[in-house]
């Protein structure tokens, strides 16, 4: 019997909680808390950054108007972006590498006030 | 890895200062913003002890924040004042009913008691009923020339002795492009005050939030977890400033300090001599201020009330007007008679749309 190919093993999934407000939830089905799951690996095998998680909310949570969430692959500017309570900016921004448990927070600046 | 913060080198960095570049801790950011709040009220005199200072109040994120930081500044400093929220409702079903509410809920948060004044009241329409009539094309402007009434009479209502809203640094920026862009000169220059005196009539009002950042004002209220309204106006397409806060905060993610810069031009512009500008004077049915015998608010009630909405928002509906109560020229104040000296080529009608007043909510 033929052992099977040295497959690499699947990599278990992400949990990521994600957050929208300051207007943002209105994109999204007017609903601020997501919990989600997200491969850890993209398909060419390197770590899941938070540019991937952004397409990855476009692609399967956003319910309507892309362009108000991402602009010229990054996150619209004035969407207030956090990663665990810090400002992405200094957690490298799209780079950051996804890990488990993580809270990302959304927050839209562009709403009267 | 985990940066400390540059001001106390002790806690994790959690936020980086769009204006410093600084990277700074919880603690250190409350304590930075609180404090240049304060240094603005203080460096510009902005209150007097005693004084009656009415908050307008919206709901939406910087009046929270404003009124929130006031009444920690006030109790910290012993600035003595007597502190309102003062709200404008206008008449509008699904919007200014929600962030009423939030009010009602800061007003028991912060113990600060809330005057709420109607356009109905005021001026027996409410937007509701306006939009009907107007349409959704200039309807903003309906809304923003009644509101700034509005909140003088309110305050006026609660004896107040100055009025402050939350305009923050980039709606500022903001002002002050689309003011260039519609080459009005004489708002030009006045937009970038952080205070406006209170002769004729009206309130003194200021804008202690005039070098506030709003990232930071929105992370304030985040990690404060200070209770806000975030939804868009149902009426308010509003275009031009959309554009011009896009454009600014493209500029922002480029060079956060463009925001300070554009503040900067606007303070620092003077306008040549023998420019002609404004005088300003007295509308002669409500004795509000004006620079035209009429004052905008009572032109545009004019045209409600007779029927001609146009009345106000367009030539060709000036010319409707009475000519005994009509100003000969355009009573939208912009452009300035400045800006008329140079022959337009633009459809004035179309320049009249641009002039939707404010998505602002004061």
């Amino acid at each position: 019997m033929a052992s099977p190919a040295p497959a690499t093993p699947a990599p278990t999934p992400l949990k990521v909680n994600l957050e929208f407000s300051g207007g943002m939830e209105l994109l999204f089905n007017n609903t601020k808390n997501y919990t989600i799951e997200i491969p850890a690996t993209t398909s060419e095998h390197t770590p899941t950054l938070l540019r991937h998680l952004i397409f990855w909310i476009r692609d399967n949570l956003l319910k309507e108007k892309p362009e108000l969430f991402i602009s010229a692959d990054t996150v619209r500017p004035g969407i207030l972006v956090l990663i665990n309570d810090t400002d992405w900016e200094l957690e490298g921004e799209l780079e950051y590498q996804i890990q488990n448990n993580d809270t990302v927070v959304f927050i839209s600046t562009l709403h009267g006030g | 890895m985990a940066r400390l913060c540059e001001i106390c080198h002790r806690e994790k960095a959690v936020l980086k200062r769009p204006k410093t570049l600084q990277s700074i801790c919880r603690p250190c950011f409350y304590q930075v913003f609180e404090t240049e709040i304060h240094h603005t009220i203080t460096k510009n005199r902005l209150f007097q002890p005693g004084d009656r200072v009415a908050i307008g109040a919206s709901g939406g994120k910087d009046s929270t924040v404003l009124a929130y930081v006031l009444k920690t500044l006030n109790e910290r400093y012993q600035y003595g004042l007597h502190l309102f929220l003062l709200s404008i409702d206008e008449g509008i079903t699904g919007y200014r009913d929600d962030s009423l509410e939030t009010v009602k809920r800061n007003q028991l948060q912060y113990d600060l008691p809330l005057k709420i004044v109607s356009y109905e009241e005021l001026y027996a329409w409410t937007m509701d009923a306006i939009v009907r009539e107007v349409g959704l094309k200039n309807n903003c402007t309906f809304c923003g020339v009644f509101r700034r009434q509005a909140l003088d009479r309110g305050a006026m209502l609660l004896g107040a002795t100055h009025i402050v809203t939350g305009h923050n640094a980039d709606d500022i920026a903001e002002t002050v492009l689309m003011n260039l862009l519609r080459g009005d000169v004489a708002r030009l220059q006045r937009c970038t005050e952080i205070a406006t005196p209170g002769e004729d009539g009206c309130v003194p009002r200021s804008k202690p939030f005039k070098y506030t950042y709003e990232k930071e004002i929105v992370m304030y209220a985040y990690f404060k977890k200070l209770d806000y309204f975030s939804t868009e106006c149902i009426y308010s397409p509003n275009a031009y400033r959309g554009y011009a806060r896009a454009f600014l905060k493209d500029l922002e993610s480029i060079r956060p300090s463009s925001i300070i810069d554009i503040i900067h031009s606007g303070e620092a512009f003077q306008v040549r001599r023998g420019v002609k500008m404004p005088t300003q004077g007295f509308c002669s049915r409500c004795g509000y201020i004006s620079s035209n015998p009429l004052c905008k608010a009572c032109v545009l009630l004019e045209g409600l009330n007779r029927g001609l909405p146009k009345l106000g928002v367009s030539r060709a509906g000036l010319q409707q007007l009475d000519p005994q109560l009509g100003p000969a020229a355009d009573p939208n104040s912009p452009p300035t008679t400045a800006a008329k000296e140079y022959p337009s080529s633009s459809d004035p009608s179309a320049a009249a749309a641009v002039r939707t007043g404010k998505s602002l909510d004061w």
